[in-house]
């Protein structure tokens, strides 16, 4: 077989049209010839908008989309300084071996810590308002008039002691000439059009109509694909293989062993995946085929006991203070590993030849991406190119890791021909990097008033940074594990101590959506409510005290109890819980109300969801993302659990790890409370909230004090 | 060889008959719409209509759907001609990350012809589909949206 240097896109772009049965939107394939083209960028009017002679935006996207909504909000931004027509806008991705080449002119790609819009709102304004400029100065030259005679509004410059008007596209090839004015002025937030309107998505047309926008989608000519087995026990290694079982099964390419799996090439995935469970393979299992959880959780035990735990926030003289408590309040808690569970299982598809090796992925950082290839292919960076696709949710599974890249080049390198690979859903539930497992000792003091005098936080699990990023640590201490304990801890306690004893397993772990928050929160929040009772007081009033000092905090808090009603009485049956947790520079607060039916069934009924995200784009995502988080929070906290026998997770798909569906979906209502002032996340912020919020609820319909999760292993019945 | 009526239109396909019928529709036939999420008939994002039914294509042998009509999401409506069930989601910004809404959509749009104006009851016993990014409260708000339009007879572009 030959090929030419490089695919013929166009012929790619006529096989995915062809495959998906209809036309090719603007935006069907996000990394469209314009935005790698040379010949686009001399359109360009900065770099992040090229506007087309029929008034057409399209503004560059450096971030991943994953669901969160940045795909729309991101250009939002520019466009609010451009002052262009919204409805002429559409967005496609800035491709990362671009970036590269053109040093970095789209910034950090990585998609995660619900970061987009802060990371990068700074750069999107200046970017419009520098265009804008650009294109009134073409105008203004056209004209023959100074530029300050003329303004720009709806995608046309006017000037106006004459009134005559151009559009943007008649001026844009003019405008691509301007030189860039060195300084620009933002608007003031109060001038917001765009900023803070509800708008539609743009993702939306191609997600209902099927269309093939996922890496998971991709057709090449002469693609061949791929499905892997990886080694049960983490750590464990590839000994022997014995294939003579694949000598019968058609359409089988080849066997492409990896250090620690084998992929198995076919003509079709089908075929792939049965040839790859027909394998007989020896493991060297290594040194973990013997850890269980109960292993790791008498581990994590003794660690909240232990003398290695190093401190990470330490007000007052905490043992001093519980030593003159008149009520001392005692409880651990804990929780298990978890998996992402992406709806789209981890793949990617890879080409590699003598000039360029190309991926197609659903990765939530395209950097790290070709990087990985680099590496996998054994090239320079810039000998590749990485296409981001839409993904079928992130989570933060494909940032910091991206095996899938990885494998997906070596089986493509070895084959000679472009593969597909594709992870079952067995290998993606087996081979995550897990939101790590973590316990905590919570000791409190309160005076005879039943104010809360003295906090200790013990904590003990496994560290992500240690795997990730060692040099992270400081002074020993991880303290991304105590995310939502230490000075973001928002209560108002004068001797306070929270630390850490690390306690890493072989099982490998990352960042899930709200990283350490998740079990932080759920830790902090239901041993806030044991305080309270403890001291008599209602939970909701024992947090506004503490937080008397926190305005934004207790606005916050309030917000979601006056629209729970949380003094209106409730049906029979029903109970209220409430939670409030800060993370990624947003403060979230909660109220769930929840039934416990007498064979033990939990059933939420209604959430209310109260944020302060500072600057808020499109409240239509954080409603969106509201909605999310809190299905996914529910859904850790109601089934989440990875468990580990034999040095392997037993869980494997949908039927043992599963999700919440429809018919558990409880009402969301979203109040957005607008301090404005600061830039925060939203995409994380509503899940930490929502389990502790739940549990409290739980404690007030049966008394029960849950201290670990999930809840389906708490017998709740006749409570 | 098996022929399948797939939107419509009568394909030959030469492959394994014990292949589920989503991998014929996604490698061999290069429908790309229908999803696979667990290949256990658990998650719903393969969901296509057979003779009308909806049935989870990963978990079908093909030589299961030979002779049968098939409709695919490709097949259920296009962008100058949405489905009702389509333009509901398009009103009401259901899809996120948007990966499980070809299976979503073609279940609801199953459920709809059986039950024209479902109760939440019917929806939450009929929609089992997962959706990782947690949409189902605007996919209720849609079904009901459409459920209105199909019983109010407006014809829909």
């Amino acid at each position: 077989m030959s090929r030419g240097p490089q695919l013929d896109r166009r012929a790619f772009l006529a096989s995915v049209a062809a495959a998906g049965g209809s036309l090719v939107l603007g935006f069907e394939i996000p990394f469209g010839p314009r935005s790698s083209h040379a010949s686009s960028r001399s359109r360009e009017i900065t770099a992040w908008i090229v506007i087309e002679p029929d008034d057409a935006v399209i503004i560059r996207v450096a971030k991943s989309e994953m669901g969160q909504g940045s795909f729309t909000a991101l250009p939002m931004l520019v466009a609010e300084e451009l002052e262009c027509d919204w409805s002429k806008v559409k967005a496609e991705f800035a491709p990362p071996h671009e970036n590269r080449r053109r040093n970095r002119v789209w910034g950090n790609m990585s998609t995660g810590a619900s970061r987009s819009i802060s990371a990068s709102q700074n750069d999107l304004r200046r970017a419009g308002a520098t265009a804008r400029e650009m294109l009134i100065a073409a105008a203004a030259a056209r004209w023959n008039v100074p530029g300050t005679e003329c303004a720009a509004a709806n995608s046309v410059i006017t000037h106006l002691p004459s009134g005559r008007t151009i559009t943007f596209g008649r001026v844009a090839a003019a405008a691509a000439e301007v030189a860039p004015p060195t300084q620009v002025k933002l608007k003031d937030s109060k001038d917001w059009k765009l900023i803070g309107s509800r708008q539609r998505r743009f993702d939306v047309a191609d997600k209902i109509t099927g269309k093939p926008i996922y890496a998971i989608d991709v057709r090449l000519p002469n693609m061949l694909y791929a499905a892997i087995v990886q080694c049960p026990v983490f750590k464990g290694t590839l000994k022997s293989l014995d294939e003579r079982k694949l000598a019968a099964m058609k359409g089988i390419h080849r066997v492409v062993k990896h250090q620690d799996a084998v992929a198995v090439v076919a003509d079709n995935w089908w075929r792939a995946k049965k040839a790859a469970q027909a394998l007989s393979v020896t493991w060297d299992f290594g040194d973990n085929a013997g850890v269980s959880s109960a292993a790791i959780r008498e581990a994590l035990h003794a660690g909240l006991s232990a003398a290695d735990a190093r401190a990470g926030r330490n007000d007052g003289d905490v043992e001093r203070a519980l030593a003159h408590a008149i009520k001392r309040v005692e409880a651990d808690y804990e929780v298990p590993f978890l998996a992402h569970a992406t709806m789209e299982p981890q793949n990617c598809t890879a080409q590699v030849t003598a000039d360029v090796v190309e991926v197609w992925a659903p990765t939530q950082d395209g950097e790290t991406a070709l990087a990985i290839a680099a590496d996998a292919a054994g090239v320079p960076p810039s000998k590749v190119v990485v296409h981001k696709m839409m993904l079928g949710c992130g989570f933060g599974r494909r940032g910091i890791f991206q095996d899938f890249v990885r494998q997906a080049v070596l089986i493509a390198k070895e084959v000679g021909q472009p593969v597909k690979l594709v992870w079952t859903r067995e290998e993606d539930t087996r081979h995550d990097f897990y939101r790590p497992v973590a316990a905590a000792r919570m000791t409190a003091g309160l005076d005879a008033g039943g104010t809360l005098i003295a906090w200790k936080i013990r904590t003990a699990g496994q560290s992500i940074i240690a795997a990730v990023s060692p040099r992270v640590m400081r002074f020993g201490v991880d303290r991304n594990f105590l995310q939502g304990l230490l000075e973001d801890m928002p209560y108002d306690v004068p001797n306070y101590l929270v630390d850490f004893a690390m306690r890493n397993t072989h099982v490998p772990v990352g960042v899930w959506r709200s990283v350490n928050h998740s079990q932080n929160a759920f830790f902090k929040e239901s041993f806030i409510d044991e305080m309270a009772h403890a001291a008599g007081a209602e939970p909701y009033l024992f947090r506004r005290k503490l937080l008397e000092k926190k305005p934004r905090e207790l606005a916050v808090l309030d917000a979601a109890a006056n629209r729970a009603g949380w003094d209106a009485p409730l049906p029979p049956g029903l109970f209220r819980g409430i939670a409030i947790h800060s993370s990624q520079s947003s403060i979230c607060a909660q109220v769930v109300e929840a039934a416990v039916a007498i064979d033990g069934e939990v059933r939420v009924h209604r959430v209310v969801s109260a944020i302060d995200a500072g600057h808020v784009v499109n409240p239509l995502t954080v409603e969106m993302q509201t909605e999310s988080a809190i299905v996914y929070g529910l859904t850790a906290a109601l089934y989440g659990e990875i468990s580990i026998k034999d040095g392997q997770v037993e869980q494997s798909n949908f039927d043992d790890y599963p999700m919440l569906r429809m018919a558990e979906m409880p009402r969301v209502e979203t109040v957005i409370v607008t301090s404005g002032g600061f830039w925060g996340g939203v995409g994380e912020t509503p899940v930490p909230p929502v389990a502790p919020a739940l549990c409290n609820a739980i404690f007030s319909a049966t008394g029960k004090r849950i201290r670990s999760l999930p809840l389906k292993n708490h017998d709740l019945r006749n409570a | 060889m098996a022929r399948l009526t797939v939107n419509g239109q009568s394909r030959d396909v030469d492959v394994d008959s014990d292949m589920p019928l989503l991998w014929v529709l996604r490698d061999t036939l290069g429908l790309m719409g229908t999803k696979y999420g667990c290949g256990i008939a658990q998650c719903g994002a393969c969901t296509v209509h057979i003779d009308g039914t909806p049935v989870r294509a990963c978990a079908l042998r093909v030589s299961a759907a030979a002779g049968k009509d098939i409709t695919t999401i490709e097949g259920l409506g296009s962008l100058g001609a949405l489905h009702p069930v389509q333009k509901a989601w398009l009103e009401l910004d259901v899809p996120q990350c948007g990966y499980c809404q070809s299976g979503m959509i073609m279940a609801v749009a199953a459920l709809l012809r059986e039950k024209p104006k479902p109760s939440d009851a019917e929806i939450d016993a009929a929609i089992t589909n997962i959706c990782r990014c947690g949409t189902y409260q605007r996919i209720r708000a849609a079904i009901h949206a459409a459920a209105v339009q199909r019983v109010s007879g407006v014809r829909l572009p």
